[in-house]
């Protein structure tokens, strides 16, 4: 009994939603030759995952190495980010001052879509990788400042009341009261700008091209592979949910 | 005795003003007020009357806007680990265990001069104090309030504090833990001879545990209005205390004090 309750409290419905959504496209695949249906796609996907990791020449790899290849850059990227994101949004949220100068700056560049900094890496730089890894960058820099920054502006009174109280150094109240409290702001802002720079990598390596899952998408279009492209969306799907789960995971074990 | 312990917390002259955005407030004025060595004070009032303004000017953690405070002859110019704190939520950190929210107090007034053992040891020796040994190493959601109130207890007397200062330590709990709390500080401020002196909205509680209580009046420009002498014999039984007419008539002052000569300030 309590298996049967199981099954159809938690595993009926996204089982019954994904077929709903199979044979939906199934149906659109139908009135459409250009759209290839999910029997295709899937005998199409069997054999590209069969070898993910050839190498026939620069534009033609498995497609193994191109997820590869785009995580290497948002890796890179968002690495650079947190490193010098969140000591800044450490600074902008003890120094009233450095935030009220910044604040206009960061509030006017945060809307401005990461593509639209890609001519500007291209020229800094004069070569794809380093563009894109800019672009990367620039995108997931925003949510580690201002989530940082927030965590700090909103440590508890009381914390400091106690820091104070007991005197504590400056090294002190860092390590053992405003690094730990600001700890979950900073993962959700590391959780944001991971989809965001997963968002962006497939864009800017359409435009950048290389090996990468965004300029495969691409290439497959070029040669009028439906199948891949379609594949290529589930695959992006599928590495972004995995990132974020493996942050939401690492943010559980840090909420008090 | 000696003067010093005459007059070992003194207040003088002591106003607090606010700037608020409609102006100036004044919370306190005319505050004066003098703690002896060893003495149990509790603040009383109805709320808004600035008691917890004045315990944080001894805490040091507000300035007041005139006057003077001075402990132990020094002047109060900031908080201080000669001044402990409970606060009324505990404030402990949640990232760290009971053990190591205490172990940070003794670090901080004892790291200098002590091994890293003997301040292991002050640590537990004050867990030891409020019967919390067993959960030294529970993290503060693990336990229950009055478990929590009891390591922000230990917290500040592990420092040695010359006075203990207390916000409403005993507000949040429930009226049987509260109880039980209360009989175990007064044991703990009979063996540690402490100074103490406490924020409380609790009548029976104030007349339980002070040698004196100090009435205020209600803000703004709250000031102490009268001080009772707590003339009861220790230590206190709050059972054989029930059946007392010296008792009854004590609590009657205070309540008498608060609910007819501060009546309005209760709708406020």
């Amino acid at each position: 009994m309590e298996y049967k309750k199981h099954f159809y409290e938690t595993l009926l419905p996204p089982l019954l939603g994904i077929a709903l959504f199979i044979l939906v496209w199934a149906l659109i695949a139908d009135t459409r030759d250009t759209i290839p249906g999910p029997i295709k796609t899937w005998h199409s996907a069997t054999a590209l995952f069969s070898d993910p990791f050839y190498i026939k020449g620069p534009n033609d790899q498995g497609i193994g190495w191109n997820i590869w290849s785009s995580l290497k850059r948002v890796g890179t990227g968002f690495g650079l980010a947190a490193v010098i994101g969140i000591p800044l949004g450490f600074m902008i949220g003890r120094f009233r001052f450095l935030d009220q100068m910044t604040s206009p700056i960061i509030s006017m560049l945060r809307p401005v879509s990461p593509l639209a900094w890609l001519p500007i890496g291209l020229l800094v730089f004069k070569a794809a990788n380093p563009a894109a890894i800019w672009v990367i960058f620039i995108s997931s820099i925003w949510p580690m400042i201002i989530n940082t920054a927030m965590g700090v502006r909103q440590l508890p009174q009381d914390y400091l009341n106690v820091a104070r109280v007991l005197n504590l150094s400056e090294w002190k109240v860092f390590t053992k009261i405003l690094f730990p409290a600001t700890l979950p702001y900073m993962l959700t802002g590391i959780r944001l700008s991971i989809g965001t720079a997963w968002l962006v990598i497939v864009a800017a390596e359409m435009l950048t091209g290389g090996v990468g899952i965004g300029f495969w998408v691409w290439d497959e279009w070029n040669n009028l592979n439906v199948e891949h492209i379609i594949i290529a969306i589930f695959v992006v799907g599928i590495v972004g949910l995995l990132l974020e789960q493996m942050l939401v995971m690492l943010a559980k074990k840090f909420s008090y | 005795m000696n003067p010093t312990h005459q007059r070992y917390v003194l207040v003088e002259d002591v106003q607090m003003s606010f700037d608020t955005r409609q102006g100036k407030f004044v919370a306190l004025k005319d505050i004066n007020l003098n703690i002896r060595r060893g003495e149990f004070i509790t603040l009383i009032g109805h709320s808004g009357c600035g008691k917890s303004t004045l315990l944080n000017l001894i805490a040091g953690l507000l300035m007041p806007t005139s006057g003077v405070l001075i402990c132990a002859e020094r002047e109060i110019a900031g908080p201080g680990p000669d001044r402990g704190v409970v606060f009324q939520n505990h404030s402990l950190l949640p990232w760290l265990t009971c053990f190591e929210n205490v172990h940070l107090a003794v670090e901080r007034v004892f790291g200098a001069t002590e091994s890293k053992a003997q301040l292991a040891q002050r640590t537990s020796e004050a867990l030891v104090l409020v019967h919390l040994s067993h959960a030294e190493h529970k993290y503060p959601h693990e336990i229950s309030g009055g478990m929590k109130q009891r390591v922000g207890i230990a917290r500040a007397l592990s420092m040695q504090p010359k006075v203990l200062l207390m916000d409403e330590p005993f507000g949040a709990l429930d009226a049987l833990t509260r109880a039980h709390l209360q009989d175990e500080l007064m044991k703990i401020v009979a063996a540690t001879q402490s100074t103490v002196v406490m924020v409380t909205h609790d009548v029976d509680e104030a007349v339980l545990l002070s040698d004196r209580i100090v009435m205020m009046t209600n803000g703004p420009a709250a000031t102490i209005g009268e001080i009772l002498e707590v003339d009861l014999g220790k230590p206190r039984n709050r059972l054989a205390l029930a059946n007392d007419a010296h008792y009854h008539g004590l609590r009657g002052a205070v309540l008498e004090f608060l609910y007819q000569k501060q009546a309005n300030g209760h709708d406020k």
